[in-house]
């Protein structure tokens, strides 16, 4: 039965939403970070998605290829009077640009959902599919 | 004789196992609506349908020969194949993906309720199959 594929699909979907929400979480966490493990400021992480085939014929799923780290410089402010200052006074803030994470976060929720309510009703069809010729 | 009674169930099998293949595509491009460069696809049914059944109309038409040819469920990968459609995107993506989450969740709902339609005319034949079986002194 060619239904049971959804659930493995939308499954897969749903375990990388959950990352990707994941992600998101740390990097809001981080966001006023002055300084992540190895003394460099914390730089935002971001999965990358990709498709993956689940055997049969239209069936795709998706799954985390990478979670990368975004590369652009930190914010800096001038705050001599911090402990985390450098010589000059500035203290390196990490990159997370908090607007486009929250961004991020409700596009993933709201996927997460879907494929949630598509396992919802592939889940009713198939116990109707069960009863067929009973009534 | 029990090959007549049974032809009417075919075409509506037939449609149910569509129905089920394009269920599967669909929750597929819900699936990938954040994958970069994922393009969707879909059904065209009408086309398959009458490929698999040799006939929009009826199911009573359904010959041997072509049962032949399409031995049920194991026929159908390719017979599907060749019906798959890529979506035209309504809105272009800067990331390639031209998943359209409104037309998607709109085709998943109308794909399930046509499928629960076909149970119920599936559940229906079976009835009024049972129901002549009958004898009339049953209930």
């Amino acid at each position: 039965m060619s239904m049971f594929k959804i659930f493995d699909v939308s499954g897969s979907a749903v375990s990388a939403q959950s990352q990707r929400l994941n992600v998101v979480a740390s990097n809001l966490a981080n966001a006023d970070t002055v300084a992540g493990p190895g003394g460099q400021a914390y730089k935002a992480r971001q999965v990358v998605f990709q498709t993956e085939l689940m055997g049969a014929l239209g069936a795709a799923g998706v799954r985390v290829a990478a979670v990368g780290e975004d590369n652009t410089p930190g914010r800096r402010v001038h705050d001599p009077k911090h402990p985390g200052a450098d010589a000059e006074g500035y203290v390196t803030y990490s990159n997370v640009n908090t607007v486009e994470e929250m961004v991020n976060m409700i596009s993933a929720s709201r996927s997460y959902q879907n494929n949630l309510e598509v396992m919802n009703s592939a889940k009713s069809l198939l116990l109707k599919t069960l009863q067929m010729g009973q009534s | 004789m029990i090959n007549r009674l049974t032809d009417s169930l075919d075409f509506q099998s037939q449609a149910l196992a569509l129905r089920a293949e394009r269920q599967r595509l669909l929750a597929s491009n819900i699936a990938n609506a954040d994958t970069p460069g994922y393009v969707a696809r879909d059904l065209d049914f009408a086309a398959a349908l009458r490929d698999a059944t040799g006939t929009a109309t009826a199911g009573a038409a359904v010959t041997a020969a072509l049962r032949q040819a399409l031995p049920g469920a194991g026929g159908f990968g390719a017979s599907t194949e060749a019906h798959l459609r890529y979506a035209a995107p309504s809105q272009t993506n800067l990331d390639g993906n031209s998943v359209d989450m409104d037309r998607e969740r709109a085709s998943f709902a109308d794909n399930s309720v046509k499928y629960e339609a076909t149970l119920r005319f599936i559940n229906g034949s079976v009835r009024s199959m049972l129901d002549a079986m009958k004898s009339p002194q049953q209930g």
